[in-house]
């Protein structure tokens, strides 16, 4: 309902009247998701200096594909055209965040349809949609183009954090490829990811920071919490959802994550590389705390995140891919409406159910 | 300081402009239009016809069945005429039209002087009802009914509200500020008149001039002060009982089903002047404001006044308005001309600039969920705004709880699609509303 179409005109004073209440605070769907998407700003520069121009074509591939697709899809289906809300350009940036910066151009264009597409516009658009578009596009391109979607550049920054060479070939569209840290951990094992580091404090830096191989913002991580603490600033996310997810999977790997001879030995694993890398960082703080897909209350939004960080280690460790952020979160999106079906608040003066009685 | 378990918003209280300004009286206009329903239930049916003069004070309308509130005049002068004119509430509805002789003269032998102390329960609550006297908060609702719960109901709190927690509106603060003694009195009349003990005055925390006063005042007595955050909706009555005593009104229960009763500033003064000089109730004390109004102020004001008078004396208008609204800009009802007159229920009248009025369309729910985060009665605003949106009014009553909201306009206050949560919310109700006459009338 238009709040203009309940509108009663009566000269000479010429009053709106509209149901209460009549003030309304500064927040709306537009801003937010455009502030979502400054957030996510630094971690996306940081990607263009760390793989050059491929990676900034990837992403303006992934935001105009998103943007035209929405734009069409509304002006056939007759409905208001929104893309200047903001929510297609985040979704098209989300979905070259995870997307790895080398592919062909073709393929983003395809992720950014299945995002919009099939995976928002047939549930009905902006609100109604069960999955995260961008992941759902992700896991479009993956199950097409396996080749393409495992074919990781190296970064550009040199082994000691040299930035300057980086932006010398910021403009080199020649990229060298190699392998993910969870790649190698996945085929080679735990020693010979550290070797290839060089040392374990070395590799740790180098996740924290973003040297290292992986997929366009999926590498640096301490500008993806940057950009997820002003998101909980803003109250946009809970803390609870990225704290408990990462939490979750640094715990379990750390459980069940150690091998010995090929051997599973309790309690030797290494959470901070599982905690670090792969896609986990930017799935706990953007994509796990999507509105639309994930439970409405505080209370389902915890279940939601522990249920993620439950499959991504199941994925992680004993999965056929080497990285399951992405699955984790849309299989919990599936759960999302029965969880919100079972956790809602407690309603103001219900009675306590008697306890029963043995 | 107290404050609100789970929920709740702060919209910028906007008080400023009006609370340090001492009440003014407006002068009584030439024409007074007095409804004849100033409460919840049927109205009051007139007892004078046009012609008749009258004094001020005079009883112009009388209860039909001991329920309703008898209706007063409040000045002297000529009725006119009784016909249709504009209620804040109800729009077009009968009205008792005064003209003014400009004497503001007593009806004889109406004012006297009496101890309460003297007066028994009974005949108090007479003298109440016979003063017309009802929740001046906002509601309405009949002082003589809320002070005779049935005897099965042990009410052991009185609980005074002046928590004033939506925006612009000052009237309770400037009444505590420069009537305390007589909202004292009203109070200590009712928790006689109630047989209880033990009585709180909320204040919230952004009035600290009203919770000293008050304090220093009620020294001596079993009134105590207590101090909530200042957090919206503070002054709602559940939310209140729940803040101070702890104890929650079960779902579709009254507050005395837990013992406790909600006066308002506003009706405790209208209480004390009633029993000790009885003075009926012809009028009370009006904010005026908003960002459009030249000169902001508290009036006291003639019951039947048109809000264009108050509006004139305070200056006219310095922007053009976009909505006027009874009542705070949270839960008021938008008026549809100046016509409309103030009614005992009438807290406040507010403006609201045509460039602040929010015109940003309604979107699809995005699932925040911040209208469940801010919703003090625990709902689901959002399935809620949705069911009525699809037309499942029943499901939202049967399985959602809809009757359980108490319309207070967080959810929509937050509401980053805009969706008019409460608007859906109150179709619904309507709506379930008329199914359950259609079915009781098909039953017959």
């Amino acid at each position: 309902m238009d709040p203009k179409d309940n509108k009663v005109n009566q000269a000479p004073e010429k009053l709106i009247v509209t149901s209460s209440p009549h003030v309304h605070d500064t927040e709306s769907v537009t801003k937010i998701m455009w502030i979502v998407n400054l957030t996510l700003l630094p971690a996306a520069v940081f990607s263009v200096i760390n793989f050059g121009l491929p990676a900034l074509i990837t992403m303006l591939i992934c935001i105009a594909g998103s943007v035209a697709f929405e734009a069409l899809i509304q002006y056939w289906r007759k409905k208001e055209i929104t893309v200047n809300d903001g929510s297609a350009v985040l979704t098209g940036l989300l979905l070259a965040m995870c997307l790895p910066p080398t592919i062909p151009w073709y393929i983003p264009l395809v992720g950014s349809f299945a995002a919009i597409g099939i995976a928002k516009h047939t549930m009905g658009g902006l609100g109604h949609n069960i999955f995260n578009p961008a992941h759902i596009g992700r896991a479009f391109v993956m199950a097409s183009y396996p080749v393409a979607m495992t074919t990781w550049a190296v970064t550009r920054i040199g082994k000691e954090g040299d930035f300057s060479g980086a932006m010398s070939k910021i403009a080199n569209l020649d990229v060298v490829t190699g392998a993910t840290p969870l790649g190698i951990l996945k085929q080679q094992g735990y020693q010979a990811l550290v070797d290839s580091f060089g040392s374990q404090a070395a590799m740790y830096k180098a996740l924290l920071i973003g040297n290292r191989g992986g997929s366009l913002g999926e590498t640096s991580a301490i500008l993806l919490i940057l950009g997820g603490l002003i998101l909980i600033a803003k109250k946009y996310i809970k803390w609870q959802v990225p704290v408990i997810m990462i939490g979750t999977v640094g715990i379990l790997t750390w459980i069940l994550g150690g091998k010995v001879d090929g051997k599973l030995v309790l309690f030797t694993g290494d959470p901070i590389l599982h905690m670090l890398s792969g896609g986990l960082i930017i799935g706990a703080f953007f994509m796990a705390t999507d509105m639309v897909t994930t439970p409405i209350t505080t209370k389902g939004q915890i279940i939601f995140a522990v249920g993620c960080g439950v499959i991504t280690v199941l994925i992680r460790l004993y999965g056929g891919y080497p990285e399951g952020v992405c699955y984790s979160i849309l299989l919990m999106n599936a759960v999302t409406p029965l969880i919100d079906r079972y956790v809602y608040p407690k309603k103001f003066g219900s009675i306590p159910e008697p306890a029963k009685r043995r | 300081m107290l404050r609100i378990k789970k929920g709740g918003v702060h919209p910028h209280d906007e008080k400023e402009s009006t609370e340090h300004k001492k009440i003014e009286t407006l002068p009584v206009p030439s024409k007074l239009f007095i409804p004849l329903r100033q409460h919840i239930g049927e109205p009051a049916m007139p007892v004078v016809k046009a012609g008749d003069m009258v004094k001020k004070g005079q009883v112009i309308a009388e209860s039909p069945d001991g329920r309703a509130t008898p209706v007063h005049s409040s000045t002297s002068g000529k009725v006119a005429e009784i016909g249709n004119y504009m209620h804040p509430l109800y729009g077009l509805s009968p009205c008792v039209v005064i003209e003014s002789d400009g004497l503001d003269e007593w009806q004889e032998n109406l004012l006297t002087e009496r101890n309460w102390e003297t007066l028994s329960n009974a005949e108090m609550i007479d003298i109440i009802f016979k003063n017309g006297i009802v929740g001046m908060g906002g509601a309405g609702f009949p002082t003589h009914i809320k002070l005779s719960p049935p005897k099965d109901k042990n009410i052991d709190t009185l609980i005074v509200n002046g928590a004033e927690c939506e925006p612009y509106l000052t009237s309770d603060y400037r009444m505590m500020i420069e009537f305390p003694d007589e909202i004292i009195k009203g109070t200590l009349i009712t928790m006689k008149i109630l047989n209880v003990q033990t009585c709180y005055l909320g204040i919230e925390h952004n009035k600290p001039d009203a919770i000293k006063l008050m304090t220093e005042k009620c020294k001596g007595t079993s009134i105590q002060v207590v101090e909530l955050e200042t957090r919206y909706p503070q002054g709602a009555e559940k939310m209140m009982i729940k803040v101070i005593t702890g104890r929650e009104v079960p779902s579709g229960k009254l507050p005395m089903d837990v013992g406790c009763a909600v006066q308002n500033i506003g009706t405790l003064k209208a209480i004390t002047e009633a029993v000790e000089k009885n003075i009926p109730l012809i009028e009370r004390v009006v904010t005026v404001a908003g960002k459009t109004v030249k000169d902001p102020k508290n009036l006291m004001v003639k019951l039947g006044t048109p809000f264009k008078e108050m509006f004139e004396y305070c200056g006219g208008f310095i922007a053009p308005n976009g909505k006027i609204i009874m009542g705070g800009p949270m839960m008021g009802m938008a008026q549809v001309n100046l016509e409309s007159v103030v009614i005992k229920a009438a807290s406040g009248i507010v403006s609201i600039a045509e460039n602040d009025v929010d015109y940003e369309p309604e979107k699809a729910c995005i699932r925040c969920g911040r209208c469940v985060e801010v919703c003090t009665m625990g709902l689901r605003p959002n399935i809620l705004s949705i069911l009525s949106e699809k037309g499942l009014h029943q499901t939202a009553q049967t399985d959602y709880d809809l009757m359980d909201c108490v319309e207070c306009g967080c959810c929509y206050y937050v509401c980053p699609s805009r969706r008019n949560i409460v608007h859906y919310i109150r179709q619904s109700k309507a709506k379930n509303a008329m199914l359950r006459a259609a079915s009781k009338t098909g039953s017959k």
